[in-house]
């Protein structure tokens, strides 16, 4: 690699870490808006969770009376284990340098930090409601993990390695493999998971503040101001994150595998689009959902499991 | 002098000074004697960690003392692969050592001395039973093993008892350990004896060397015998009943020893009979070890998922671990006996870093277990709470332990666990199509992995979260104070350990390789290599632990300051929301039973969790409700369902053989007279 595909390639590092940051409430906005004109709402527009971040970054974080350095620690490790998966993940360009610091497993290994930060941040509260949303939270965690990393299995026994970059170039030179039957299940068994994993319907509502249906909101709920900016950038990330990572296996089509100025640009606006329409899709179909009760859930991370697990026996049954 | 040689000096004079301190222990005043027992603890570490290293550094070493044993010869012969088990022990030892210093005087108060652990009968034992785990894996004949192995399993029962006068239940526990380790000896030693027969000389080097001629029964038969044995000592299901028991019942720094170290020589006898002296055997022995680990690890993490007891929680957490290393030395035995030599050595290097890795962060989790137990009493996670702010570095350092236990990076179980999956996904190339049994074994060994690593960090969440965090459960908790100096260097010392493991694993890998020449069926250079980044040889596959742990700590400090500059506000504290009404109490935090909950009742028809409700009436009328008690139970079901026909079955034979004992002497001279009779006919029939 010669010096200006070297610079070219970390400046593709850096504009997908500043898209995702830049982008990650913006999707979330999307996703709020297309749910609120399907519901015949006008919405609050796509500015709005940038207005929300900003005036919390304004305002005075309050710590529980009891709390230990856990609690004030949490948001910024959950944040900052995203910054890094973004950093290594090939979102707009498959030469990043740091491709080979984590593959497919360490990412995951990386999106478990981020929810055990938080559970335990929701624990060191000591109050009924984060203990309860820990408690949630690390089963689902729990319980997705496997399928990831099963699924995982089933994508990198098709290429060799588990590194995401040769996942993804692979996937756009032999594009027969997307439409594989492991990589089709593999695929629906992985959607669930981004499903469960990013606190969506049915497992989690992201919108609710019902004692008895919340997940991920009542294991934050004693976070405020700037410490809830970074939790509410860090779960908006984590959704950015595990979209494009979906999207970017199974519709590997765009992410630049060259570093130069030309595939960087339709790189990224590849990307945007691609998460732009998964989400949209994601939240017009969570219109017609209602939240499940809790222990339906594992059910519905069993079944993703089980296709997981078809997945790798058909990748080596029917190859 | 080599360094082997001064090493294994070293351990045999330290022991040899235990002895002779136990003899003179009326003479030492118990303030003194835990400092003794604990120097001479790490002495004898630190001659296993200078022999191993020797080993491990290439050289090797052996010595034979023709009238040390009876009817036989002492045989000590130094590989690497002893070397590391040596080195790990060692380590272990040298925590543990320094650890038990403070241990019997919780509070610097040398008059409360805790009622046996500070006995005389303990303190010698202590470094008897480090030396035996550091003899275990020099011995070189099947005699000088089994003599070791017994040295080591009565050393440990002795200190499993320590506590015995203080509580009832470790008299239980003493029993069932007692059993279970006699039963793996006896299945050792007749594995051992039909090899030895079979081959004809008790000498390992002379046994690995017939071992070729044997007939595949023979083999077979031998292998599933230490397997029986060396698989109780590792805790394997169905064989792991002692663990859960003797673990929690016995002194925390005895509890790390044994499920750090000695644990560990489990993998080594099955690693030395199965890979060195059998040279690899059949590929379903292998098939039926990975098929054993990951039974183990699944029904070791659901049982540590509900465990409440902090002590038994490690213990069972123990059982997966070893199951998750069985699952590479099985998958690398059946790679090994289908000549895949890059993958067997990739799986056999992830099973030993991981039993590496195991030992460090083990040690410390005890250790900081034994630090909230000699200080609060508590060993029930639903009555701690809060101790973070009582016992900061205690907290900080069982912390450290739980983020390496649970497999999450940067903690140093991640690099073992990813290893073994890239071994394990591997095993299905793309190109060529593998066997069915391939086939078949690795999805579901990847499954058990994957589901063992998630469950594994719900419970160390929960042993962490619930046990330091939040608010008092109990007035224990809160009387909480932190433990002494020695207490707390013994766990610096095992978390600087893990540190290096989890920052520098490949250090230590070249070690590794050095070890896996002692077992040719795999040996293989430099599977794994790299400077920041692990590679593997022959395998698309990279990862940098020291650059994920740096840009995670980095990141988090750099974001935390830059929010704090933009924001320029401090941290208010104020009181948890209440939900309007008034302050929470403690007792409305969750507890670990109810953190547990979801999970174990996903987990339902495994663990089958025995509940209790009992609901009290005002005298007055039925509808008005006194008080309800809850209760919830999971019993080990491994443990009731296959035991009890066992004793059972023991009990009756007792109860037979008493009819044949009725005290008349004419009777037993008849019993005489028929068994020489017997023994008369078949000798002459036989010749």
């Amino acid at each position: 690699m010669n010096g200006a595909t070297t610079s070219w390639s970390v400046l593709g590092v850096v504009v997908q870490v500043m898209l995702v940051i830049a982008g990650a409430p913006v999707l979330v906005a999307l996703m709020r808006q297309v749910r609120a004109r399907l519901e015949g709402r006008v919405g609050a527009g796509l500015g709005q969770p940038w207005r929300d971040l900003r005036k919390q970054l304004r305002k005075e974080s309050i710590a529980p009376d009891g709390s230990t350095m856990v609690f004030a620690a949490a948001p910024a490790v959950a944040l900052s284990s995203m910054v890094l998966i973004v950093c290594a993940a090939p979102f707009i360009t498959t030469t990043s340098p740091l491709d080979g610091v984590a593959d497919l497993f360490a990412v995951v290994s990386l999106l478990l930090v981020a929810s055990i930060a938080l559970a335990l941040a929701g624990l060191d509260t000591g109050s009924a409601f984060g203990g309860m949303g820990s408690s949630r939270t690390v089963t689902v965690a729990a319980l997705a993990e496997p399928t990831l990393l099963v699924a995982g299995f089933a994508l990198s026994v098709q290429v060799g390695s588990s590194n995401l970059a040769s996942l993804v170039e692979h996937g756009q030179r032999v594009p027969g493999t997307i439409l594989s039957p492991a990589s089709l299940l593999a695929a629906v068994a992985l959607w669930i998971v981004v499903v469960a994993e990013a606190g969506r319907l049915p497992v989690d509502n992201p919108s609710t503040h019902l004692e008895l249906t919340m997940i991920h909101e009542a294991t934050i709920l004693e976070y405020a101001g700037p410490d809830l900016a970074m939790v509410e950038l860090g779960s908006a990330m984590r959704l950015a994150v595990l979209l494009g990572l979906w999207g970017n296996l199974f519709l590997p089509w765009g992410v630049a595998t060259t570093a130069g100025p030309g595939t960087l640009a339709l790189g990224a606006i590849v990307f945007v689009v691609k998460v732009a329409a998964l989400g949209a899709v994601l939240a017009a179909s969570e219109v017609f959902m209602a939240k499940w009760r809790l222990f339906r859930v594992p059910e519905l991370l069993a079944g993703s499991f089980l296709f997981s697990v078809l997945a790798v026996s058909s990748s080596f049954f029917l190859s | 002098m080599s360094l082997i040689a001064s090493g294994l000096l070293l351990v045999a004079g330290a022991t040899a000074l235990a002895c002779a301190g136990a003899a003179l222990a009326s003479r030492i005043s118990h303030r003194w004697r835990p400092l003794l027992s604990g120097a001479l603890t790490c002495l004898v570490g630190l001659g296993g960690v200078l022999a191993g290293m020797g080993a491990l550094s290439g050289a090797s070493w052996s010595v034979t003392m023709p009238r040390l044993l009876p009817l036989s010869q002492a045989v000590l012969v130094v590989d690497p692969l002893a070397g590391l088990f040596m080195t790990l022990v060692g380590v272990v030892a040298i925590a543990a050592g320094i650890y038990s210093v403070g241990y019997p005087h919780p509070h610097g108060d040398e008059h409360k001395a805790a009622e046996g652990v500070g006995s005389r009968t303990v303190q010698a034992a202590l470094p008897v039973f480090v030396a035996a785990m550091v003899a275990v894996p020099a011995a070189g004949n099947v005699t000088t093993f089994l003599v070791m192995w017994e040295v080591m399993a009565l050393a440990s029962l002795v200190l499993v008892l320590a506590e015995h006068r203080a509580r009832p239940e470790v008299g239980q526990a003493g029993v069932w350990y007692a059993g279970m380790t006699h039963a793996g000896l006896v299945a050792i030693l007749l594995g051992l004896v039909v090899f030895a027969n079979a081959a004809g000389t008790e000498s390992f080097a002379g046994m690995r060397a017939a071992s070729s001629g044997l007939s595949s029964s023979t083999r077979s038969l031998v292998f599933l015998l230490v397997f029986v044995g060396f698989g109780s000592k590792a805790g394997l299901v169905p064989l792991h009943v002692w663990l859960p028991r003797a673990h929690p019942e016995a002194p925390s720094y005895v509890s790390a020893l044994m499920s750090a170290a000695m644990v560990n020589l489990g993998l080594y006898g099955v690693l030395r009979v199965g890979f060195d002296l059998l040279g690899g055997g059949q590929r379903w022995w292998w098939i039926l070890v990975l098929a054993v680990g990951a039974l183990s690890a699944l029904y070791g993490v659901l049982q540590a998922g509900a465990a409440t007891d902090l002590k038994r929680l490690l213990a069972y957490s123990t059982t997966e671990n070893m199951g998750l290393i069985f699952i590479g030395v099985g998958a690398a035995g059946m790679f090994a006996a289908a000549d895949n030599a890059t993958l067997a050595s990739l799986l056999m290097i992830a099973a030993l870093l991981h039993t590496v890795n195991h030992a460090g962060f083990k040690t410390l989790l005890f250790l900081g277990a034994g630090a909230v137990l000699r200080s609060t009493g508590l060993r029930d996670l639903d009555k701690m709470g809060g101790l973070a702010h009582r016992m900061p570095a205690t907290a900080l350092l069982f912390g450290l332990g739980a983020l390496g236990a649970s497999g999450l990076p940067p903690g140093n179980g991640f690099v073992s666990e990813w290893l073994l999956l890239q071994g394990l996904i591997h095993s299905l190339s793309p190109s060529g199509s593998p066997d069915v049994a391939t086939a078949i074994a690795m999805p579901l060994a990847v499954g058990a992995v994957a589901l063992t690593a998630g469950l594994g960090v719900a419970m160390f969440v929960k042993a962490f979260g619930v046990g330091f965090l939040a608010r008092p459960r109990s007035a224990e908790a809160a009387a909480a104070t932190e433990v002494p100096r020695t207490m707390r260097a013994g766990m610096v010392l095992a978390a600087v350990f893990c540190a290096i493991l989890a920052l520098a694993p490949l250090a230590l890998v070249r070690s590794l390789q050095r070890a896996l020449r002692a077992l040719p069926s795999i040996r293989q250079e430099r599977p794994v290599h790299g400077a920041l980044e692990l590679q593997l040889s022959g395998i698309r596959g990279s990862m940098s632990p020291v650059l994920i742990a740096l840009a995670l700590t980095g990141g988090a400090l750099l974001i935390a300051f830059l929010v704090r500059r933009t924001s320029g506000q401090q941290r208010r504290t104020a009181l948890v929301w209440g939900c309007g009404g008034t302050r929470l109490s403690p007792r409305m935090q969750y507890t670990a039973t109810a953190y547990a909950e979801p999970l174990t009742r996903v987990f339902d028809d495994v663990l089958g969790p025995e509940q209790d409700i009992d609901v009290t009436h005002h005298a007055e009328s039925s509808y008005l409700v006194q008080s309800i008690h809850y209760r919830q139970r999971v019993a080990d079901r491994i443990e009731n369902r296959l035991y009890p026909p066992l004793f059972a079955a023991a009990l009756w034979w007792a109860t037979v053989a008493r009819r044949l004992q009725n005290g008349s002497v004419h009777r037993y001279l008849a019993y005489g007279l028929v068994g020489l009779l017997v023994v008369l006919i078949v000798v002459g029939v036989s010749w």
